[in-house]
């Protein structure tokens, strides 16, 4: 199967300014997509391009087989929710809806008719008559994407759509959002810089670092495997630890604070050689070991230094022997399970198989 | 606070005081502008469509002023799309230079345009004094506008260009629409500035007088001063109905894009 959208070698630049540099990308049909970066990276310059609001300085652009070279942005067969809704204010809400079937041919009861299913679909069943001005947030939202989604458009373009909802709302967005991409089938493309919220919705997940995908893959192995420190560093939270490699085949280093281990291939990059580098390991990867609890092999001594109390969660920052930098380890308040005092000893348990390394 | 509150006083005292007077005379029934009043009369209002002169320094100063108005506000409104829209080399230098009319003794622009106007050897008329009024309406309805055109979300353009319509539709059915407040609002403000402009017109208008260069070669006729103040009295009270329909306008606008009120002109 051939990607619906194929993006080959783009850059951008203003001026001196490079914004994408040499991005090669291809979106299935039907996929839940996310650009995530922090602000500046270049991912909304990327779905702008895809939109057809910027044109690409070099590299094609191919939606659905067809060169989007010179088409512009109100030929092509994507639509886009801005990030301030752009929702027209001098307009009711289906007059907003319907504005893009302005030059459909289809008659007027119809053109009515799909404002109604497009409403309906969004949740805001009998809300066409109303004033766009006099909407919340979260309605304008809503009428911003049955906007988009009333022309069926090959791809649905969604710049950081939730950014301005507070957080309870944007939750329910989140999985409305995914519902309703499921339930049209049409691929999205979702600009984000919340982490959180691109690993919840997406199939996969470009993460983007001036200019350039540092990393391209599903939620799990993006999470699990980031392939450099700057993308595990961005994805949620992770510890990192100096660690010298003695055998770069083998796989075998000795990491400051846990002593010597041997990783499997897959936890390491192809490029690893002997000599200094760096292994991450996420916060739940690890735990300290509560009296009465078993023993087990690879135990690490340290000091609690400090901890946050999140009622589901306590996060300790833990300091291990011969580790200048305190580790944080996040612990589940289940039933029995005592929160510890700074300044108590901690036994910490990890696992070798929880390591990446990373030698950038 | 007592004394800033004294002073506002009088100064508002000596800002309107004069201007409070031009009904209170227009209304006496006596050809001496002086105190005491003698009578209440209508007359001097009912003398005012009787002569000639004056009726036609109307109808021209009402040409001058709706073609002033058209110009300066289409003028103004593509400079402020250019403004809020593109970026260019010195930009802020030519948006000054725009607005400098704003700010230059009037008397120095009408010299000027006079002395260019002859020696192009163009005869003075209602076309000239168009051409002045322009000048020096132009920078207030750039003021208007800009604000508008600023305020105005460039998404909102980009959503209508995305749903499929050109970009001329697009300024067509969703820009227009949107800063149309602003535009009433130019328009109206320049109508009124060129309606009661002096100095250009005073210059500038030929043989054909406009309305205040008629009412000022009338002082020289002192049972004429009496029908002068009636026809101020008429002047103001339109001049300040305008600009509250203007600031209405502008208000609507502001609204109308859910925008906070950051000042203006009134």
């Amino acid at each position: 199967m051939t990607a619906l959208i194929d993006l080959k070698n783009v850059n951008k630049y203003y001026g001196d300014y490079h914004a994408l540099r040499d991005v090669s990308l291809e979106i299935a049909q039907g996929e839940f997509f996310s650009l995530l970066g922090p602000s500046g990276c270049g991912k909304t310059t990327l779905l702008r391009t895809i939109a057809g609001f910027e044109d690409p300085s070099d590299g094609t652009l191919h939606i659905a087989g067809a060169d989007m070279n010179g088409v512009p942005a109100n030929a092509r067969p994507t639509n886009m929710v801005f990030q301030s809704y752009a929702i027209f204010p001098h307009l009711t809400v289906a007059e907003n809806v319907g504005f893009g079937l302005r030059k459909s041919p289809s008659s007027k009861t119809d053109k009515m008719k799909s404002v109604e299913e497009a409403l309906e679909m969004v949740g805001l069943k009998g809300f066409g008559g109303r004033a766009a001005h006099a909407l919340s947030g979260g309605q304008r939202q809503r009428v911003a994407l049955a906007r988009a989604l009333i022309l069926k458009p090959k791809v649905l373009l969604l710049d950081e759509p939730l950014s301005a909802l507070d957080k309870k709302l944007r939750e329910q967005m989140q999985s409305e959002l995914r519902r309703l991409q499921r339930q049209v089938g049409i691929t999205f493309i979702l600009v984000t810089h919340d982490q959180e919220e691109a690993l919840i919705m997406s199939d996969r997940v470009a993460v983007m670092f001036e200019g350039e995908i540092a990393q391209l893959a599903d939620p799990q192995t993006l999470y699990k495997r980031p392939l450099s420190r700057k993308v595990g560093d961005f994805i949620g939270v992770m510890n990192f630890l100096p660690a010298a490699v003695r055998n770069a085949t083998a796989i075998e280093l000795d990491v400051a604070g846990l002593g010597p281990v041997t990783i499997a291939p897959d936890q390491a990059p192809s490029t690893a050689k002997t000599g200094p580098a760096e292994v991450g390991i996420r916060p739940e990867m690890m735990s300290i070991l509560f009296e009465g609890e078993p023993d087990r092999e690879t135990i690490a001594e340290g000091i609690i230094k400090d901890r946050a109390y999140y009622g589901d969660m306590t996060y300790y920052d833990v300091h291990l022997k011969n580790v200048d930098q305190p580790i944080t380890i996040s612990m589940k308040n289940i039933i029995g399970r005592p929160v510890l005092d700074i300044g108590d000893t901690a036994r910490v348990s990890w696992d070798a198989r929880s390591l990446v390394l990373f030698s950038d | 606070m007592k004394s800033l509150r004294t002073y506002a006083i009088l100064y508002l005292i000596f800002l309107y005081a004069p201007i409070a007077l031009l009904p209170i005379f227009a209304f006496n029934d006596a050809t001496i502008i002086a105190f005491p009043l003698s009578g209440f009369t209508t007359q001097w209002f009912t003398e005012l469509p009787q002569i000639p002169a004056l009726i036609d320094s109307v109808k021209n100063s009402l040409y001058i002023a709706v073609i002033t108005a058209i110009l300066s506000t289409l003028l103004g409104i593509c400079a402020a799309r250019a403004a809020a829209k593109y970026t260019f080399r010195f930009k802020r230098p030519i948006m000054g230079f725009i607005m400098v009319p704003l700010v230059l003794p009037e008397i120095i622009v009408a010299v000027s345009l006079l002395v260019i106007l002859l020696q192009l050897g163009l005869s003075l008329g209602a076309g000239t004094v168009i051409m002045g009024h322009v000048l020096i309406c132009t920078p207030f309805c750039i003021a208007i506008l800009n604000s508008a055109f600023q305020n105005l979300d460039p998404a909102m353009e980009e959503a209508a260009i995305d749903l499929g319509e050109t970009p001329w539709s697009t300024f067509r059915l969703v820009t227009l629409p949107l800063v149309s407040p602003a535009i009433i609002s130019a328009l109206l403000i320049s109508f009124t500035i060129s309606l009661d402009e002096f100095i250009i017109a005073f210059f500038l208008t030929g043989t054909e007088p406009t309305l205040p260069v008629y009412l000022w070669s009338q002082l020289r006729f002192p049972a004429r001063i009496p029908v002068v103040m009636a026809l101020g009295t008429i002047l103001v009270a339109g001049s300040i109905l305008l600009l509250i329909l203007a600031e209405m306008m502008r208000r609507r606008g502001l609204r109308r894009a859910g925008l906070q009120d950051k000042g203006g002109f009134l």
